[in-house]
């Protein structure tokens, strides 16, 4: 790993929103955005400060293909009247970067690891946008 | 120059376990810190240094000293989580080796079953995981499970197999709080909560305490008992939320443990008796393969069939561990408790004949710490 140096992104840095925010703020536009790092390449989820990867602060944002594959699940068990079972994901992007998520449209049972799922703007349980995603169409 | 055999744990105690009416967390602590400072035969005016970590008092190294009366030279309340207090033995050992501190004191206690009849965090749900409702910490495991059930084969059984085998040590040990028989369709026939995790295969809300009393080794026997060394120990960290951990199946065990057995200059085959948090039956199988007990992906065929009960192939959380005996928010403490125990020949029926070598490790917030220690008796100096 190279060694850090402060640049001209770090003096942007202090006058801009924090990437949490640049997130919320997309998606509230319904715009669903990971950030790509310019000095080593790597995806990044969660939004970050700094590369995880390599440690720079010149990281920008790119629309995923919004494919992936599920790498684990678990259906939460809930009595009916509090509103039912429903599942919780794992999600392997194909930029390489993990994230917890939702399945709709299909059966809980039927999820399982390797299915093919792609992404939109769904709602999270607070009532707000978050990203869910859906069989890929012939996948299932 | 190493830690190992430079210090230690010359007291040990538990209070409060299972169900202390009317005590709060400290309270409960400070019973823990009275029967240990007993054990070692040592003044409560002796303590320089404390450590201590709590669930909801983030500052529970300041109430501590409050509570106890002292100025401490060293105030730790590092929070890894349940891993905590196998850290603050490695913290201690270092105090103690540069003679910064000359006895140390690491301690904690929970009244979480009375106080609230669940786990009491003061933790929020991450960001990134809250707008899809995971069960904290349950749903995180049961994701760790899920996988390793897809990508090696474990299976239900061998699951519920190491809930049965926490039940019949606990059977045991007349401390544990759960004692009726177990078996492992009783464990596959109980409520699904998130799965493929049941109930059965989730730790007890229980209250409990307990406390550690360290000091060098060259005083180490100046104590009433006999002292049960430091001997290696090591920690890793790899996450904070499960969905940052890099692989669900490869815990920070491999690092912790490594390190520890390295400094212990031991292997597993060495190891007399194994305490490992088990918060729920899959970390029991994660720990195993990670700590080098059996290959990756061999951790379920290992504990199966009672591999790792009592007259199994390597006796494992000999108290009951968190499944069985005890578990109040946070268990660190309570496998280095056992691990005491089980070095000075006091374990009762559940007693390892001739221990001399254990392993006590802990696990943090949800897989996210991992913290190894090796123990041992005089005769593995």
């Amino acid at each position: 790993m190279a060694a850090i140096t402060l640049d001209s992104e770090m003096t942007d840095m202090k006058n801009s929103p924090g990437p949490d925010a640049v997130f919320a703020a997309k998606l509230a536009e319904g715009v669903f955005e990971i950030q790509k790092c310019g000095a080593c390449g790597a995806h990044v989820f969660h939004p970050r400060v700094i590369c995880p990867t390599c440690g720079s602060a010149d990281l920008g944002w790119v629309a995923p293909t919004g494919r992936g594959t599920i790498y684990a699940r678990t259906v939460v068990r809930r009595k009916p009247e509090r509103g039912g079972d429903y599942n919780v994901v794992l999600v392997d992007l194909e930029e390489g970067v993990r994230m917890m998520s939702r399945v709709d449209g299909i059966a809980h049972d039927e999820i399982a690891a390797g299915l093919k799922v792609s992404a939109s703007i769904g709602e999270g349980a607070d009532g707000g946008p978050a990203v869910v995603f859906r069989p890929e169409r012939g996948a299932s | 120059m190493s830690l190992r055999g430079k210090a230690a744990i010359v007291g040990a105690a538990l209070a409060g376990c299972g169900e202390a009416h009317g005590k709060s967390a400290m309270e409960i602590t400070v019973e823990a810190v009275h029967g240990a400072l007993a054990d070692a035969g040592v003044s409560l005016g002796d303590v320089d240094a404390i450590a201590t970590c709590q669930p909801l008092d983030t500052l529970s190294g300041l109430t501590l000293a409050q509570e106890l009366g002292l100025n401490p030279k060293f105030t730790m309340n590092n929070r890894m989580g349940g891993s905590s207090f196998l850290s603050h033995t490695l913290w201690a050992a270092m105090l103690l080796e540069l003679r910064l501190a000359d006895t140390v004191l690491i301690c904690y206690g929970s009244n979480q079953r009375t106080a609230s009849g669940k786990l009491m965090t003061a933790l929020d749900l991450p960001t990134y995981e809250a707008p899809y409702q995971p069960m904290f910490p349950l749903s995180s495991y049961a994701l760790a499970a899920d996988r390793h059930m897809t990508q090696f084969g474990t299976t239900r059984e061998q699951l519920a197999d190491v809930a049965v085998a926490a039940r019949a040590w606990a059977q045991k040990n007349p401390e544990a709080f759960i004692r009726d028989p177990l078996t492992r369709e009783d464990v596959i026939a109980s409520r699904l909560v998130s799965d493929p995790l049941r109930v059965r295969d989730c730790c007890l809300v229980t209250d409990g305490g307990g406390a550690l009393v360290m000091r060098r080794a060259e005083t180490a026997k100046d104590h009433p008992r006999p002292p049960v060394y430091l001997l290696g120990g090591g920690e890793g960290t790899t996450h904070r939320d499960i969905s940052e951990m890099p692989d669900l199946t490869v815990t920070g065990a491999a690092q912790s443990g490594a390190t520890a057995m390295k400094m212990a200059g031991v292997k597993p085959a060495d190891i007399d008796v194994v305490q490992l948090y088990d918060a729920f039956t899959i970390n029991v199988i994660l720990f195993l393969e990670d700590l080098g007990f059996c290959k990756k992906g061999e951790g379920g065929a290992f504990v199966e069939n009672g591999g790792i009960a009592p007259g199994g192939h390597l006796p494992v959380n000999t108290n009951g561990g968190g499944l069985s005996c005890v578990h109040p928010g946070m268990y660190g403490i309570f496998t280095l408790v056992e691990a005491v125990r089980q070095l000075r020949g006091d374990a009762g029926d559940r007693q390892i004949d001739g221990a001399e070598l254990a392993m006590a490790h802990g696990n943090g917030g949800v897989l996210s710490s991992q913290v190894t220690n090796i123990l041992g008796t005089e005769s593995t100096l």
